[in-house]
This record gives structure tokens, sequence and C-alpha cells, in this order.
């Protein structure tokens, strides 16, 4: 198949046959990892930039290997201890890196749509690593990569997605792209974090947390942000892990081979009990492996390597 | 010098004129109307297959200046106002430093003097900088030449200091504007909420933080008796607190921008700064209610909420991007897509953008009867044009209609008898 996309965006403007060939690819790539000596000249002499403009260590980090696995060299950008701190703008930022040689740019942004912006006004390809709480792409991906391996297919699963769905890119992306690989999905949480109910995201929102969680195959628990209960989005984090925070005990409403997912960095003791860190169920540190896997994926099919 | 504009089709709401005639100019007045005028001394116009009403009066715009000149200037703005047919335009108090006192009222009116374009009318602040926490000094304000009162861009939070604001504009007969937004529920807000903000997955802005604050307004117009004049309704829920309020007797008013009924949200998609406005671009159900609205009376007013911004405030992330977009220039050819869809009529049309904004702001205006300052438009209806952003007047190019096709242009712009613009 032909991969004749330019940048990757968002989750929604992915067909599903290019999900599919994304992750063949990431699954034909993920061996490399394993050999002795990991690498691959695949990508010499390309420059890939990693504009963060947010915090990140998994989705950084995870780049950045994935780019030296394919021997390309990196620029590791942080909006911090730049010149985005004397007033430059992000249009001038990019196209002073683009001007030095970028080839492709991989960019955290904490404001929705920056990375669609940038994609309008440089020459160079564009990933969306994270930007607001619009879409986070390459986490869909990841999830999705876990979700194949484990299950074989996505036909009639249930995913189950627990806690602050409104402010999260992972879930925007994550149900937008089970959806339309043929998943059902369902959120719970606070009803403050849930999508309003105008807000036609194509996930089922459950108000009960047993009505999500019954029968799932794929259980994805977020990461509580706990700088928000500022604004009282809830009124404890006591209260959080009491009524929303998955357990033995609630896992246990899930199929008995369900898995059990969470993008990072998590909070034990808040959104996951820590008796669920030892249980075979849980595969969030496979989902991090597949992360490098995805991300080497489409910068090869972005650059145009070849495999 | 007289004018004799020959053969157009002269739309008067204020004297239900419709006829194909003549208008006789003479010494800044309108002379004569009658199907056909002969004046061997004055200055022949061909009008024929174009439409000659009251001047189009924009009860709000944004001028800028003083302190954002580099996004519009009093002449600038002026300018993109006659030529798109305004002969008046009332602004906006949120200038650098507001509209508060007497001095910068008087600094607006000396400005627009030297730039001898479209009239324009300041709009003081309610409160002291805007800030929602004491009154301006309305009498000064009203001698200086303010038109009316408004903290356009920031709402009178505090219901008991807007009460206090309508009970003393009475003694000035001071119109009171209201910017109707509930901030608790806006706040962080940059698209509706609904399907843009789930698409962009941007925080919302809901319709009915819109409804909410403006039923407080109709409660304190009933409780003060003092009329109100809501701005730029966007809103199902608006609208319908509005016809409710005017059915009871409420003394209230109220306007809507070309914008809200001629886009939805579906233009922020893509992230497109240009139709980044508050409040924010709505549904398709909202749309059809605020053209209904239009339609039966409900809104009385079309007024633009000119808001010039540069590529400096605009082209940058959409959270970063400044609120608003220019209208003076394609304001006419949307209402005339209404008038050709058969939303309004014709000389609907010309009350909501002419005689309706004179009364709501008692301003001179909005006729054409003989004996009145002699302030005309004259348009083609059926004239086709693309909206080209070097073609535009406004110092700003911040429009979402770039591009568009439209039908209808102003091709003579009539102030005090004086032709200030011309197409012809």
């Amino acid at each position: 198949m032909d991969f004749s996309k330019k940048h990757i965006l968002d989750i929604a403007s992915l067909a599903p046959e290019e999900i599919n060939f994304i992750l063949d690819t990431a699954e034909a790539l993920k061996e490399v990892l394993s050999r002795p000596i990991p690498k691959v000249p695949t990508l010499r002499g390309k420059l890939v930039a990693h504009l963060f403009f947010e915090p990140s260590t998994r989705t950084r980090l995870s780049f950045e290997k994935a780019a030296k696995v394919l021997s390309a060299d990196v620029f590791n950008f942080t909006a911090r201890m730049s010149s985005v701190e004397k007033g430059e703008s992000l249009i001038d930022t990019v196209l002073n890196i683009q001007a030095m040689g970028a080839d492709l740019f991989v960019i955290r942004h904490p404001n929705a749509g920056a990375p669609h912006l940038i994609a309008e006004h440089v020459k160079t390809r564009v990933i969306n690593a994270g930007d607001g709480f619009n879409a986070h792409p390459t986490q869909a991906l990841l999830d999705l990569l876990t979700v194949r391996e484990k299950k074989g297919s996505f036909k009639g699963l249930k995913v189950a997605i627990i806690g602050d769905i409104r402010h999260s890119r992972v879930a925007h992306s994550g149900i937008c792209a089970f959806c339309k690989m043929g998943a059902e999905v369902f959120v719970s949480g606070p009803a403050t974090m849930l999508p309003p109910e105008r807000e036609a995201l194509g996930a089922r929102v459950c108000y009960h947390l047993e009505e999500a969680l019954k029968d799932a195959d794929v259980v994805m628990a977020l990461r509580v942000q706990k700088e928000r209960h500022g604004r009282a989005l809830f009124p404890s984090v006591r209260e959080y892990a009491r009524h929303f925070g998955l357990n033995t005990e609630r896992l246990a409403l899930a199929k008995d081979d369900c898995i059990l997912m969470h993008p990072g960095p998590i909070n034990w003791g808040v959104e996951l009990h820590p008796e669920l860190e030892k249980d075979p169920r849980n595969v969030i540190l496979e989902q991090v492996t597949n992360g490098v896997a995805v991300r080497m994926a489409l910068l090869v099919l972005l650059l145009g390597g070849g495999a | 010098m007289k004018i004799l504009l020959k053969g157009g089709r002269i739309v008067d709401p204020s004297q239900k004129l419709d006829l194909i005639g003549d208008i006789l100019i003479s010494s800044q007045k309108i002379e004569a109307i009658s199907p056909n005028i002969s004046a061997e001394d004055a200055k022949i116009i061909d009008c024929q297959g174009l439409v000659v009403c009251p001047g189009f009066i924009d009860m709000h715009v944004h001028l800028r200046e003083p302190g954002e000149e580099w996004k519009e200037t009093i002449e600038t703005g002026t300018k993109a106002a006659v030529a798109g047919g305004f002969t008046a335009v009332a602004c906006m108090p949120n200038t650098k430093p507001p509209n508060d006192n007497a001095e910068v009222t008087r600094f607006i009116l000396k400005k627009a003097e030297e730039a001898g374009r479209a009239r324009v009318y300041p709009v003081a602040c309610i409160t002291k900088g805007q800030k929602g926490e004491s009154l301006t000094e309305f009498g000064e304000l009203k001698e200086a030449g303010a038109a009316a009162l408004s903290d356009d861009g920031f709402p009178v939070s505090d219901a008991y200091l807007m009460r206090l604001a309508l009970e003393y504009a009475k003694n000035f007969d001071l119109p009171i504007i209201s910017h109707a937004e509930e901030l608790s529920l806006s706040k962080g807000g940059h698209v509706n909420e609904g399907l843009a903000s789930s698409k962009l997955g941007l925080k919302g802005v809901p319709a009915e933080g819109e409804a909410i604050a403006i039923f407080r307004e109709v409660m304190l117009s009933k409780l003060t008796g003092t009329p109100i004049h809501i701005a730029h309704v966007s809103t199902r829920e608006g609208v319908e607190i509005i016809r409710r309020a005017k059915e009871e007797g409420i003394p209230v008013t109220a306007e809507t921008a070309p914008h809200y009924f001629s886009l939805t949200e579906e233009a922020t998609f893509g992230y497109n700064t240009n139709a980044k406005v508050n409040p924010p671009l709505r549904s398709e159900l909202d749309r059809e209610a605020i053209k209904e609205a239009l339609a039966d009376g409900t809104l009385d007013a079309i007024a633009t909420d000119h808001a010039p911004h540069s590529p400096l405030e605009k082209l940058c992330e959409f959270e970063k991007a400044a609120c608003g977009l220019i209208g003076l220039e394609t304001a006419l050819p949307l209402g005339l897509r209404l008038v050709k869809e058969k939303v309004i009529s014709l000389s609907r049309l010309v009350e909501l953008m002419s005689c309706n904004p004179a009364r709501i702001l008692g301003i001179d205006g909005g006729t054409l009867k003989p004996g009145h300052t002699a302030d005309i438009t004259v348009f083609d209806p059926e004239k086709i044009w693309v909206v080209d952003e070097k073609a535009l007047h406004s110092k700003s190019k911040n429009s979402p209609f770039l591009g568009w096709e439209m039908k209808g242009q102003a091709v003579l712009t009539i102030i005090s008898g004086k032709i200030v613009f011309s197409r012809l």
C-alpha cells in the first residue's frame, strides 16, 4: 500500500486501512528492538526535530529512541530555556528550525491545533505528539497495536475508558481510534469529567462505573490530573480513589481475559490500586514498548525510508 | 450643489416607500422624492437598476483608536464603513485607554471629523476602565458626545451595578447596550460548546450562558423600566428569551451580526482563527433561529461587530488568537442573501440596517423624508464580486469570508448631501 499522508495530526484524518498499515509496519519494525544491536541505517542523514512545549517523559523519550534506532539525527527542543521565553512566536520558531534543515517535526503543545498551524506553515512533515485536549494520535496507535496483539482484531470488542475523558487528548484520540476500527467504547468517571451530553464523541457515556466495566475486553484508566481538582472537578483524591479507582474487585466485572491499560504516568493509589501492578492482565509496560515501534513506523512511513 | 438620484428603486421603510423614482438633494438635505423630478441645476446620477435607501447605520463596531492603530484607525475604519454603504457607525469603548472619560470621547470625535467620512457615534463605558466596579460619569460623557453606554467585551457581572446603570441612564437618555455573557460559564472557552468543542478539543462556550445573561438584563430592564439593547445575539435560547420579553412589553431591543446568520461553528474547523469570535459561531439550529428572529421582529438590528485584528493577533495558536472579525464591507451582501432566500424583504433589511439602529440609538438618520439630512446609501443588488483582502479598505483582513463570491455592493454613499464614496 502507498502511504500518502504528509502529516499525522489526528486519528480522525486517518482511514482504517491506513491505520492497519501503520500497525503492520510497526509490528514488522518491532523485531529490530529485540536484536542484540537494535539499530538500522534506514533514516541515516535525516533530521527529526522534537519540539516539546509542554513537559513529557514517555512520549519524548519514545520518539527519541525510535529516531535513534533508525539512525536519524535528532534535535531536542523544549520551550523552557529557549527563545520562546523571549516571546518568539510559534511560527517563527519552527521556520527557524526548518531553515536548519529539519526533515520532520514532532510537536507536543499545550494549545489544541498548534501542530495543525505548524503543518500549514512548514514544508516539512509534522507528527502531533499531543496538543492540548485535542489529540494524541501516536498514543492511540500504540494502544491499538497493544490491543491487536492481545486480541487479534477490534471488531465487537468492548473498550472501557475510565477517568477524565473531557480534558484528555488520550481519550479523544482513543475513542476515535477504537470506534473507527469497529470496537465499542464506553466511558465513565466523575460526571464533571465526562463529555457534555451534546458532544458526540462516539462513545457511550456511563454515569455508573459498573456499566462501563461489565464484560469489557479492554479497560483503560486515565491519569487523574490532580492539578485540576482545585476547580472542584471532583471533591478530593480520596473520594476519587474510592469511587472511580480501579482495583481487583472492580476489574472482576470485566471479562476474565481482559487487559488493563494506562497511558502513564500513573498515580498509584488513585486511579489504579497498587495491587494491580503485578496483575497478569496489566499490559502497561508492553504499551510503552509498542510506543517505540509505532513511532518508528511513522518515521519510516513519513520520511520514506522503506522498511 | 444639488444632486438628483434618478430612476432608482427607492426603499424607505420609515415612509413605507418602495417605488421607482427620483430623489433631489439640496444643501445637505433631502428636498423631494417623486416618480419624476427634473432639476436643471443638479448633478444627475443615473440610478437605474440600483437601490436607494436611508444610509446604513452600524451600531456596533471597533475602530481600535486610540491605542491599537496597527489594527485599524478611525480613518481606515470609516473608509471601510462608507465602502460598505454605512453612513454612520457607533464605536465600542474598548480602546486603549478605554473610552470611559470625556477626553477620549472628544478625541474620537475629533479624529472622525478629520477623517471626514462616516459619522462616528462614540459608545462610552458603563463602568470605569470596563472593570465592572463603579459607574462612569454619564453626564459628562453625554456632554462630550457619547451616544450610548456599554462595557462591550466585558459584561457588567454585578447585577446590582447594572441596575444602578440602568437607573442612572434615565437622567441622560443614554441607551445601554449589554454584552450578555455569563463569564463563569464561558471562561476558558474558545468555540461553541457542542460539535466544535468536541471536534477541536477546545473548551466550549455553552449557548445557555448567553441566555442566562440575557435573561438577567431583561429582568433588570423590567425592574427599572429602562430600555436595554442586547448586542450580538447568537443563540436560539437567547432569541427565545427576547421574544418572550417583548411579548410581555419589556423594553428590550437586540441586534445580531451577519456572521451569526451566515456561518456556523463549522467555519472554525481546521482551527481557522478568522472564525474565532465572541460569542462564538453556533450550530445550524441557532443560525436558523437567528434568521427567524430577524424576520419576525424579535431581533431589531443587524450590526457587524466589526473587530479588526492583525496577523499578530490571528496568525497563532487558536487558543491564543484574539476574538473578532471584520464585517463592514461584507454586511450588505450577506444581508441580501437573506432577501434572496426570502427570509426577509428588502424593506425589512433596510429597517434592520438603518431605521432601527437610528431609533435605538436615538440619532438622526434612518429616513429619506424630505427635510431630513441627506444620509443615503445606493447599492447595486446584482453586482457580483469576490472578497479579496487586497480590495478591502479596512486596515485588517481578518474575515472568514475571504474568497467568497458575494452578490450586491454599495456603489454610492452620501453623507449630508455630499458623496463620500463612489464606485460609479
